[in-house]
């Protein structure tokens, strides 16, 4: 009997099992998947939590439902990562071998990387809402809060979901709005990057959104310290901007088990080949979702792409064959512009989000970078998607692993 | 489009970063900072060429990884640079800006 182990019962995780428990020979081939958490999130959830647009039974299920019986399925804490004896330590004390190990421990957000962030503010003024905990807190925050200089910050590329912020000062903006308070909120929009859009033909589709919605940018902004003490962030050229409620994407890295093990780059990602999903320094190492370094966006629709690909990879690794190099850093998101509406953007590693209709060319009935209600439905709708299809490995129709070029008015990037 | 750059028509975007790293040299280079108001100097050589090495690795550019890159610190970085620092020197090197998915 072989094992295959996977590492983390996320997204990619739970779905590479319910991939593979249909593909790999049962009589061969142990499928054992570790995670220490109970519970599974919604993650995508976590941008409507604070807007009480969602509730926390919405975004919270019990992990091993979504798992298939046939998988060994283990609660328990990873110690550490040994490729040159194939085994797995568990903080249990007990060891697992593999044969081939998928890595999906994702990303986690880290605001001890500035100095200030997570400090005696934190949570009181200062959130984030890439956690559970976040989200909820920042919630009860905003149920009882006056208004004044709300400040959505990003600390550092790359993060889960780079769109994600951006949703966050829109769906504030219209919270506050339906609130009848928001000429008492003044939002401004902190990035690292050169503009809150980044691409030429996003921004020029898109950057009237933050015009009508009276967002205010400011760019290129590399986060030194919080000054929580005067409700101030401070960047490396001494421009500085003053908050009274900060909402922060702290620092993204990857599991501290990575780096444990030596696995990990300076911000504890996996480097993997971008195209076969293959761990660079060990060929029976292969890795998923969040926890790569590879150049694509961190998201669960970059994840679901993935795994249709990787469970190719994974078979024609066990027969000897060779990988295909089919990954195209194909993504698919929803983005919520507030009113009710949304965008839909899907692109690679080569395409830029281009205007067009998806999933059927000429027809939609989504609209790619157009502001629509249909599109807001669409992502609403995807929660139920997400835990009755992608995470079961329900192939979701219409919706390829590889993108498709046609009804969209392609621009390649250089 | 095309844009004249050391008496040459070298492939730009939008933004004016360049489009086919292949056409970057160092006169290129020297004329592109000069547009930025940057003269360059043994320091601002060091950056370009470490920015570069990570694109060809296709590893992502960031303020921490110019931390841990043994050729420059932070302010340093910024007063070579001034204004955007990232921005500027990869506009210089002749690779793209470090960039969002939209």
């Amino acid at each position: 009997m072989k094992n295959l182990v996977i590492l983390g019962a996320g997204t990619s995780g739970t779905m590479m099992a319910n991939h593979l428990v249909s593909s790999l020979p049962k009589k061969e081939w142990k499928i054992s998947i570790v995670d220490q958490y109970k519970t599974h999130y919604y993650q995508p959830g976590f941008l409507f939590l604070p807007f009480d647009i969602y509730t926390t039974k919405q975004v919270k299920k019990k992990g091993s439902k979504f798992l298939p019986k046939d998988v060994n399925y283990i609660q328990e804490k990873i110690d550490l990562i040994v490729p040159e004896d194939n085994k797995i330590r568990l903080a249990n004390g007990k060891e697992l071998s593999y044969d081939v190990l998928i890595v999906a421990t994702g990303t986690k957000t880290v605001p001890e990387e500035i100095e200030g962030m997570k400090g005696p503010k934190w949570y009181k003024n200062i959130f984030d809402f890439y956690t559970y905990e976040g989200a909820k807190a920042l919630r009860d925050k905003l149920r009882t809060w006056e208004g004044g200089k709300l400040v959505v910050h990003i600390t550092e590329m790359p993060i889960k979901c780079p769109v994600a912020p951006l949703e966050f000062a829109f769906l504030a903006d219209s919270y506050f709005k339906n609130k009848g308070m928001r000429d008492k909120v003044d939002i401004t929009f902190v990035t690292p990057l050169d503009g809150a859009f980044t691409k030429p033909r996003a921004t020029e589709a898109l950057h009237y959104l933050l015009e009508e919605k009276n967002i205010k940018e400011v760019t290129s902004f590399n986060i030194e310290r919080v000054d929580y003490e005067n409700n101030k962030i401070i960047d490396y050229g001494d421009t500085e901007v003053e908050y009274d409620l900060l909402v922060t994407v702290p620092t993204n890295m990857g599991d501290p088990l990575l780096e444990r093990s030596g696995l990990g780059d300076d911000l504890n990602y996996i480097p993997t080949n971008k195209a076969t999903l293959q761990s660079i320094d060990h060929e029976n190492i292969f890795a998923i979702g969040d926890a790569t370094n590879i150049p694509a966006s961190k998201a669960g629709s970059v994840a679901h792409f993935e795994a249709e690909i990787l469970t190719e990879n994974i078979l024609r690794y066990i027969n000897n064959e060779e990988l295909k190099e089919d990954f195209d850093g194909h993504a698919n998101c929803f983005i919520e512009t507030g009113g009710g509406k949304a965008l839909l953007i899907d692109f690679n590693y080569t395409t830029e989000p281009v205007e067009g209709t998806f999933p059927f060319p000429g027809v939609g009935p989504l609209r790619l970078l157009k502001e629509s209600r249909m599109n807001h439905m669409g992502k609403l709708a995807f929660r139920w998607i997400y835990w009755n299809m992608l995470l079961k490995g329900v192939p979701i129709p219409f919706v390829d692993a590889k993108m498709s070029e046609k009804g969209k008015q392609l621009e390649k990037t250089q | 489009m095309k844009k004249i750059i050391a008496d040459r028509e070298i492939d730009v975007n939008e933004e004016g970063y360049l489009v086919d790293f292949n056409q970057w040299d160092k006169e290129v280079c020297a004329y592109l900072a000069e547009e930025q108001g940057i003269s360059m100097t043994e320091k601002h050589w060091e950056v370009v060429e470490y920015l570069q090495d990570k694109f060809q690795k296709e590893e992502p550019l960031s303020i921490r990884g110019i931390k841990k890159s043994g050729v420059i610190n932070i302010k340093e970085f910024y007063e070579l640079f001034p204004g955007g620092p990232l921005k500027k020197s990869t506009l210089i090197a002749g690779i793209p800006k470090p960039k969002s998915c939209i």
